[in-house]
């Protein structure tokens, strides 16, 4: 009689291990946060005494200046700007201006502005032979420079903010050009070889040529 | 007929006396995958959000710097750097870039990146001299970290 009670509760009540169990693991998903690894890049030019000279031996219709203050409010090509988000457009076309081609191939690309233009799709080269290709903007995608000086003062969330417009307007370059959006060409995978082959196609020849120049120490 | 209502009286509930060992493991794998974060931010980090994100893929190469004004207030507005769990100088950045790179194999010193992570409040001029002498240091790739900035906004 007794040993048939016995048998019925020999074993742990398991049942409930299974809930505590759930609630721990719920708690560490949670709480833990995966490191993210995102962000903008920037590629610092190499060491070099005498880098001045550089800037100099520019074409000023080459650069494409952007001056921050430490009040925060921009001169862009010497004229002052309230919306960033202009910028984007500003240096799109600026930099698929066109102006004056050069057929001498460079960088370590090895091809010419007129190699890049003949390389984009069709409603990109209408759209500059329409609206671009003017005489006072850059010669060419392999010339054009950004150059973007930030006060001593400015803050760093403006700077991070034209950085990013500066950022899209590439990305909408390399992407048009292969004939995606911008957002797909930032998601490229260039682990894989097929990915690696379009993101390659889509820089060669125009080099994101993002300059942050040194600020001046005071003033605004 | 009365056999067979037997047999299946017996296999009524399913044995759940495994359910606890699959979840433990789950939440072992968990706990041994997620790293916890090593280093004490000590600075306020209020970080600007972009859109033109770009993932890095080598996690092993980056390295962070945060920026910004100091948590504890007896040490004053100026923003400050801090690597890994101490606060460094402009100065000490050239060392604290070598010392990191001795960590590294003897091919992949120069692709080290430095991932910064800057205050919102921070000015330019910190970031500039960061700049200037990661240049020196030849740690050429930086990248400004950043949050995905929301559609809606």
């Amino acid at each position: 009689m007794a040993r048939s009670k016995n048998k019925g509760s020999q074993e742990v009540n398991a049942g409930s291990m299974a809930d505590i169990a759930f609630l721990l693991l719920i708690f560490f998903l949670v709480t833990t946060q995966i490191a993210t690894n995102k962000g903008l890049t920037l590629l610092l030019p190499p060491k070099n005494e005498d880098d001045e000279p550089l800037e100099i031996k520019q074409n000023q219709k080459n650069v494409f200046k952007i001056q921050i203050n430490s009040a925060d409010l921009l001169l862009v090509e010497d004229e002052p700007l309230d919306d960033v988000t202009l910028i984007r457009d500003m240096v799109y076309d600026f930099v698929l201006n066109f102006g004056n081609p050069s057929s001498t191939k460079k960088g370590s690309d090895n091809v010419s502005d007129v190699d890049v233009y003949n390389s984009l799709p069709a409603s990109m080269k209408s759209y500059i032979t329409r609206s671009l290709g003017k005489d006072d903007s850059s010669d060419g995608p392999g010339a054009a420079i950004v150059s973007l000086k930030a006060d001593r003062g400015s803050s760093y969330e403006i700077f991070i903010q034209i950085l990013d417009e500066l950022n899209a307007a590439y990305n909408r370059i390399y992407g048009e050009r292969v004939g995606i959006t911008d957002e797909e060409f930032r998601k490229l995978n260039r682990t894989d070889p097929k990915e690696k082959e379009m993101y390659d196609r889509a820089r060669m020849g125009i080099p994101k040529a993002i300059s942050i120049a040194e600020p001046s120490s005071q003033g605004g | 007929m009365s056999k067979f209502k037997k047999k299946s009286e017996s296999s009524q509930d399913i044995p759940t006396a495994a359910l606890p060992d699959i979840i433990f493991m789950l939440l072992f794998f968990f706990m041994v995958t997620t790293v916890l974060r090593e280093t004490e931010i000590k600075v306020e980090q209020r970080i600007p959000r972009a859109e033109q994100l770009v993932k890095l893929e080598k996690k092993k190469l980056v390295t962070y710097l945060y920026v910004g004004k100091p948590k504890d207030k007896s040490m004053g507005t100026e923003a400050l750097i801090q690597a890994n769990d101490a606060f460094i100088g402009i100065d000490g950045i050239i060392n604290w870039i070598n010392q990191e790179k001795s960590n590294l194999s003897e091919a992949e010193r120069d692709q080290i990146t430095v991932s910064m992570k800057v205050d919102n409040e921070t000015k330019m001029g910190i970031i500039v001299d960061i700049q200037t002498e990661l240049r020196d240091a030849n740690a050429r790739k930086i990248m400004y970290a950043t949050p995905q900035k929301s559609e809606d906004n």
